[in-house]
């Protein structure tokens, strides 16, 4: 059983949820290969993670965007590669991993398992369902196994110590399908949401978007952290969607989640429930992030979040 | 051009799902059900485009047992012109109804498939980027914005780093984020033309696909349960604490 994970990469450098997914893969029990889309540096990178065998780069331009058009018959043809192809495919379930991995799985015609929480055999999986109301244990009965890992689930692999050597390889190329016009960038001095060590998420209290960003920047600011919103915030048009943790948008385990007027619906908590510590800041005390929060103040936030601020 | 609307019939948006005690799975018996609300927004925007002289047809297709037909009705009073019921009983999964959605494109042609990104029951997030896959399409997954022009349609989408924008040959695949619409309210008046709009019937059989699944469910439980911390006073306290455990 050898399985190859596809690398996400962030500004050309090899992302932590790699490392994660490297972690998911090696519980199969066989060697580990990474696939890297992109720089030659970010394939030196990635072979140095510990306990990766190999690392496949994919140089050509064609790849440079992860255009799921052009990644996917990629890595169906090194799948499927006589003699040497791999019996699974393990991509993060980040938004990248979640757009090219079902691609990669109908052209292996393979039913993939997304999102997984653990792995409890060599093709037994958990995986939640219901927005994170139930958990899921499924097996497959697919020839190879086609994964996305929900990165917060493991622990990320070691960056360093490993020797993995680098292997060129090429595919189909441009499939003339698609192109990348752009990206538009969260411009940000902050740690990125969902690798945050630290994170102050804002609920539909805050009243309005003004309101949002004179209540929660300064704490954050002295926290250093990564600001969210709940879903109820993003829906009242507070914040920009890539704000929303959550279910439906990104999922967190930060070392500290501090609430702030968020009550506590379960697509929310789904999002942000295995973070280390977790402070909830609400003036309802029935409010049911009490109920996940390691911490709980009752109070009105437009009092106690700046004095907090003040006192940090 | 046609586009054709695939929607799911699945447990109300609202409704708190209950683990069946015996580890089976989720208890849907009397629960209330509806279009999935990704699906909804997916409906909305064909429809938009149709408005805006974009599209000439809407078609809204489901692949489900024969309530499903509840959700078509309300695709069609939404604004959807005619309606494809692909009826079983099966729970088919994301492969499988990708390759419905495939034969029924085949035979219907449409410009766009517009998909919502994932359905609330099972949180596959699949089915588009199959279809694409298995029709050679190309794919815009995660849909805050689609902009049609001339044989190419650009889809802003929703990543974990931002906004990216890519353009896509038609025909193509499109899936549906939060953000890209707020879908309407079927009118009255609405609701009762819908019920006389065509709606076809037809079978997995009728496309040649087995529906068989490759995953096996074997038990389905409640998530682990995180215990309450403690209740502090004021502000004082929390940030003594949260100092104390060293992560302030």
């Amino acid at each position: 059983m050898t399985a190859l994970v596809l690398a996400e990469l962030s500004d050309g450098a090899v992302a932590p949820a790699t490392l994660s997914a490297v972690t998911a893969a090696a519980q199969l029990g066989g060697p580990v290969h990474v696939l890297v889309a992109g720089a030659q540096g970010a394939a030196d990178e990635a072979a140095k993670i510990a306990g990766v065998e190999k690392v496949l780069h994919a140089g050509d331009a064609a790849y440079a965007d992860m255009l799921a058009e052009n990644v996917a018959p990629l890595v169906a043809g090194l799948m499927a590669k006589d003699g040497v192809g791999y019996d699974a495919f393990l991509a993060p379930a980040t938004t990248t991993g979640k757009n090219v991995a079902p691609r990669v799985a109908a052209l292996l015609d393979v039913m993939q398992v997304s999102d997984i929480l653990s792995v409890e055999g060599p093709k037994s999986f958990t995986r939640p369902i219901y927005a994170g109301n139930a958990i899921a244990t499924v097996e497959s009965s697919d020839a190879k196994l086609v994964i996305t890992v929900r990165t917060t689930a493991f622990d990320k692999a070691a960056a360093e110590g490993g020797s993995a050597s680098v292997e060129a390889v090429s595919g189909p190329g441009d499939a003339g399908l698609s192109s990348f016009v752009g990206l538009e960038a969260v411009k940000s001095d902050r740690p990125e949401l969902t690798s945050a060590g630290t994170i102050v998420s804002g609920g539909r209290a805050l009243k309005d978007s003004e309101t949002f960003a004179e209540v929660i920047t300064p704490l954050a600011d002295k926290l250093g952290a990564a600001i969210g919103a709940s879903r109820a915030a993003v829906d009242a048009g507070y914040v920009p969607n890539d704000y929303q943790v959550g279910q439906t948008g990104k999922i967190v385990a930060p070392e500290l989640y501090v609430a702030v007027g968020i009550s506590g619906a379960i697509q929310h908590l789904a999002g942000m429930k295995d973070s280390k510590v977790i402070v909830a800041i609400n003036k309802d005390p029935d409010a049911p992030i009490f109920q996940v929060a390691d911490l709980g103040l009752v109070a009105d936030l437009f009092e106690a979040v700046p004095e907090m601020t003040a006192k940090l | 051009m046609k586009i054709l609307v695939p929607v799911k019939r699945v447990i109300d948006y609202n409704v708190k799902p209950r683990v069946k005690a015996d580890g089976s799975g989720v208890d849907l018996a009397n629960v209330k059900m509806s279009m999935n609300p990704f699906d909804e927004i997916a409906v909305e925007e064909a429809i938009r485009l149709k408005e805006a002289g974009a599209a000439e047809e809407v078609i809204a297709v489901s692949i489900g047992p024969a309530k499903a037909q509840e959700t078509l009705r309300t695709a069609l009073a939404m604004g959807a012109d005619r309606a494809i019921l692909v009826e079983t009983d099966a729970e088919v999964e994301p492969l499988a109804v990708a390759k419905i959605l495939k034969a029924i494109a085949e035979a219907e042609e449409p410009g766009i498939v517009m998909l919502g990104k994932q359905a609330i029951d099972d949180d596959s997030n699949q089915t588009g980027q199959m279809l694409a896959a298995l029709m050679g399409r190309p794919q815009g997954t995660f849909a805050s914005k689609v902009a049609i022009d001339g044989d190419h349609v650009s889809v802003t989408r929703e990543v974990d780093g931002g906004l990216e924008t890519v353009k896509l040959a038609l025909p193509a695949i499109v899936t549906t984020d939060l953000r890209l619409n707020e879908p309407r309210y079927a009118s009255l008046p609405n609701i009762m033309k819908a019920k006389k709009k065509p709606l076809d019937t037809k079978t997995p059989d009728d496309f040649g696909v087995d529906v068989a699944p490759r995953l096996k469910t074997t038990h389905v439980g409640e998530p682990p349960v995180r215990q309450a911390g403690e209740i502090v006073p004021d502000v004082d306290t929390l940030v003594a604490k949260l100092k104390s455990l060293g992560v302030a």
